[in-house]
């Protein structure tokens, strides 16, 4: 499975993301791969990952993209993003 | 996991003050600048990242990542702290309002994830964020940071 963790610029909040979320996963014994990208970079993988992972407004600013999108409001919260990502994998 | 995020910061300011979400982030800018790792032109486009953006960067209750991409004004990078004696509204509906901003400034890509490890496993420890947030002086983070990197070591 391909996960985009998407932040503005690539390097702060999406690594952030990225380290959380490959804990939950492997918490869960989810095989991924979880890449950091900043919106320029997300919009192209977007389109070949099955999840992005990323905040509200960036949700917004990504747009329509055929992943399945999942806002996490914490990125420190691995409640939130176990919950989120579950349901989106199942 | 034992890197000491006390040595690594380029600066610490506790309790400062900032009228508003773009003085906040000049005060980190202006850590980053005191710590040799940017130019001030790196503040505004730091700035310049939220207005484009919005303030996607208060990633968890309280907590600014203020950041901008790899850029000319990117010395060597590096990262600093700075708890507001008075939170500041950032326009997060679910995260704010803010009494930690952490500037952060990267060469590139993959140079600062070791301290990104460590800036991630001090920022969802909430124990130690209470007395970090608390801290008067930056004595006290630099030994709260102290203690949980031997505690991780």
């Amino acid at each position: 499975m391909k996960i985009v963790a998407v932040c503005g610029m690539g390097i702060g909040t999406s690594v952030l993301l990225k380290m959380n979320a490959e804990k939950v996963l492997a918490k869960l014994g989810i095989d991924a791969d979880v890449e950091a990208a900043d919106m320029g970079v997300a919009r192209g993988a977007a389109q070949t990952a099955e999840i992005v992972l990323t905040s509200e407004e960036l949700a917004e600013e990504l747009g329509d993209v055929p992943a399945q999108v999942i806002v996490i409001k914490n990125f420190f919260d691995l409640e939130e993003i176990t919950e989120k990502l579950t349901a989106a994998v199942e | 996991m034992s890197l000491n995020l006390a040595e690594t910061l380029s600066s610490i300011e506790t309790q400062a003050e900032a009228a508003d979400w773009r003085a906040a982030i000049r005060l980190a800018g202006a850590g980053l600048v005191a710590g040799g790792a940017t130019t001030p032109a790196y503040t505004d486009e730091m700035i310049a990242a939220i207005e484009k953006h919005g303030p996607y960067i208060v990633i968890a209750p309280g907590i600014a990542l203020a950041h901008s991409r790899p850029s000319p004004a990117v010395l060597t990078g590096g990262l600093s702290w700075v708890s507001l004696a008075t939170p500041v509204e950032f326009g997060n509906a679910a995260n704010d309002p803010v009494t930690l901003v952490i500037g952060l400034a990267a060469k590139d890509h993959d140079a600062h994830l070791q301290v990104m490890q460590a800036l991630a496993a001090v920022l969802s420890d909430s124990a130690a964020m209470k007395r970090l947030t608390a801290a008067a002086t930056a004595d006290e983070v630099r030994a709260v940071l102290g203690d949980l990197a031997a505690a991780a070591a």
